[in-house]
């Protein structure tokens, strides 16, 4: 996956490219000013957050119970509960559901989870085509490109890219510049594939253990098409979904949609507790639910990194990281970008393959103090990149991967020097005097930024000149 | 996959804290933002809803057949489905009895009979409900045997019925007047305003895959 040079040259090339980073940045100052005006009480959103933090912290704690109890109770209102250790078991499953019901597509609502299981391109390889519907998805699809948000895919493309996409991909229709008309082709391409479709597929923004329901957040309407006009609805999320009540699910609501979008509700939020009963005129013959792992119990075991299980995919954290913002999603090269990406990639995939993904982070904290459920980001970017150069064996899958000796030495003698007064004096006194040897260039430091130089006056000799005497 | 059901329960349950976890409680949330009365209730309801390019027309039990029928004609609507065995029927006929457009059409067969006709030559659909939620300007729908899920959903415009007794401050309180915790339906909604779309430049963009309008009557 990514080594340095492929990070390196991802973010150069994000850098690089003007017409996105302008897209990006814009889209992202207008979702921090959303997210504002969305919680004009500073004190009630705090208490929004207590609730979101304590609800899904309730959740997580009882994990295992609760997966069993909706596992029971989607039983009971007939949706098929199937568990998945991996992306390759979740595909696995759901190929085996199309095809015994003879697919020959699937028709998807927006879901990241589908995305970390590589599922579009399993489908075809397997001869069963997958048809996005989330516009934004649609229009990724179409490009052959991944998401480069969570909850905003294409905020990389401006609406001329669109339309030019558009024209090269379906010329027999004529497609307006204006956002309005293009959200028209997009309903007339698609609503065909909703017509014929198959089966559906979506994801899940709660799952609710009490009652066995699936609830799905969305605006466009077609999640509420992919889950209820093809005969069969699968809905693939992470474990990490379920809440405990009913009523856990409108504080958690109110916070997954202001954080997200500022918007006080989505246009639909679609509760599927089963599938058609048999005097029921539509909705799906059946629904399968893929409990999908991936990971998560490996994050589950470990008292930090669990924290960010109660992650509820709003998208808040990237929208307000700087570094983010600068970059888009593309340039991490994970399925979630951002500071949550940040942390559960490395996490699951390993810091051998993802540890230079961790210093993608200027530890600025803005991300914390936005996330609804109060996941302590920089604290866990921190914790990975300790893991990263530890050299104890503890820690994440591929700890140690990014630990240089000299550099371990280096910070050896700076420990050692700096617990030491005579020897600090020695070295200050030394690099002050030799300042002119210092270099001039830093290999990968200097590059772009001023070498910093020693000063020709020590901190502690311009202090006691001036009177401070601490000692 | 029982197999794997095992596995990943044993991990879960092997990294769980040894001691049982302690039930955090969910602090309660003020409700200081929540209207007070039955005119507040409305109003928050009708200005979110319009704030999101619904319509939102208010009306009385006897009046809102004779406002469908105009707002209807108004839009041009030929063919409008409804629930044959819904709430609304009877009232639908009553009025819609006499001559002129829109035709009522009852949704009386399962979609697998008329798909098609459904996808294609409906342009409006008009369903009751199970009342509204003023702070987000939601209505809530609980589709069933009588008036089914696609009925609000395929269809270019919805119209809507909500009494406005059953308007609810917050999503928090209407699911515990209507004890959504003791049994919920195959399938339950809220609906705020018509489809939406702000994947283009995050500029918001209205009438992508569901109905382009979204009418509600409050019947007062």
């Amino acid at each position: 996956m990514a080594t340095p040079s492929e990070l390196g040259g991802r973010i150069g090339r994000a850098l690089g490219n003007a017409a996105a980073r302008a897209n990006i940045a814009r889209a992202m100052y207008g979702l921090q000013k959303k997210r504002l005006l969305a919680f004009p009480d500073a004190a009630e959103l705090e208490r929004l957050r207590d609730a979101g933090e304590a609800i899904k912290r309730r959740a997580i704690a009882r994990l295992p119970e609760l997966l069993e109890t909706l596992q029971a109770n989607c039983a009971r209102n007939g949706i098929q509960v199937h568990w998945a250790e991996t992306a390759a078991d979740a595909n696995r499953i759901v190929l085996d559901i199309l095809r015994q019901h003879g697919a020959r597509d699937l028709i998807k609502g927006k879901s990241m989870v589908s995305e970390e299981m590589g599922l579009n391109g399993e489908l075809s390889a397997a001869g069963i085509e997958p048809v996005e519907s989330d516009l934004g998805e649609f229009i990724i699809q179409v490009g052959g490109e991944g998401p480069s948000h969570i909850i905003a895919p294409a905020v990389h493309k401006s609406r001329f890219e669109v339309a030019a996409l558009f024209r090269e991909h379906f010329p027999d229709m004529a497609h307006g510049d204006e956002i309005e008309a293009l959200c028209g082709s997009a309903r007339s391409i698609l609503r065909r594939r909703f017509f014929a479709a198959d089966a559906g597929l979506s994801g899940a923004n709660f799952l609710v253990a009490e009652t066995g329901t699936i609830v799905l957040v969305e605006n466009e309407g077609n999640g509420r098409l992919s889950t209820t006009a093809p005969g069969v609805h699968i809905a693939v999320a992470g474990i990490e979904k379920v809440v405990e009540r009913m009523a856990d699910v409108p504080p958690l609501l109110r916070l997954l949609t202001r954080s997200a979008t500022g918007q006080p509700v989505t246009t639909y939020v679609n509760f599927v507790s089963g599938p058609r009963k048999a005097d029921e005129k539509d909705g799906p013959h059946e629904v399968h639910l893929v409990l999908l792992d991936n990971g998560r119990s490996r994050l589950y075991a470990d008292p930090e990194l669990r924290e960010s299980l109660r992650c509820i995919r709003c998208g808040a954290c990237m929208n307000h990281c700087p570094v983010y913002v600068r970059l888009g999603g593309h340039a991490y090269g994970t399925v979630y970008p951002g500071p949550i990406g940040t942390v559960l990639e490395p996490a699951r995939v390993g810091l051998d393959r993802l540890g230079e993904l961790t210093e993608a982070s200027t530890l600025c904290g803005a991300c914390s103090e936005v996330c609804p459920v109060r996941i302590p980001l920089p604290s866990l970017i921190h914790r990975l990149r300790h893991d990263a150069v530890r050299c104890d064996g503890a820690g994440v899958a591929g700890n140690g991967a990014r630990r240089s000796k000299v550099e371990a030495l280096v910070w050896r003698a700076w420990a050692f020097v700096h617990a030491r007064p005579a020897w600090y004096r020695l070295w200050t006194a030394t690099a002050t005097r030799l300042r002119v040897l210092a270099p001039r260039r830093i290999a990968g430091w200097s590059d772009a930024r001023e070498t910093p130089r020693p000063a020709a006056r020590s901190l502690h000799a311009l202090t006691r000149e001036r009177g401070y005497d601490h000692e | 996959m029982s197999d794997a059901r095992a596995r990943i329960l044993g991990r879960l349950r092997a990294a769980a804290p040894a001691t049982t976890p302690t039930v955090v409680p969910t602090p309660s949330l003020s409700p200081a933002a929540i209207p007070a009365n039955h005119a507040d209730l409305l109003q928050s309801f009708r200005e979110r809803l319009e704030a999101v390019r619904a319509e939102v027309h208010v009306s009385d039990a006897e009046g809102w057949p004779a406002l469908v029928q105009r707002l209807a004609r108004e839009r041009g609507v030929a063919r409008l489905l409804f629930g044959a065995d819904g709430p609304l029927a009877d009232a639908l006929r009553r009025q819609f009895a006499d001559d002129g457009p829109p035709a009522l059409v009852p949704y009386a067969d399962p979609i697998e009979a008329w798909k098609e006709e459904l996808f294609y030559g409906i342009d409006a659909g008009i369903t009751s409900s199970l009342g509204g939620i003023a702070d987000t300007g939601s209505v809530i729908l609980w589709p069933g045997p009588a008036e089914p899920r696609l009925l609000s959903l395929v269809p270019p415009v919805h119209f809507v019925i909500v009494e406005a007794e059953q308007l609810h401050a917050s999503l928090a309180d209407a699911l515990a007047a209507q004890r959504w915790a003791e049994g919920m339906p195959t399938n339950a909604l809220l609906i705020s305003g018509p489809s939406k779309s702000a994947d283009i430049e995050q500029t918001i963009a209205y009438g992508v895959h569901g109905p382009k309008a979204f009418v509600v009557i409050v019947v007062n």
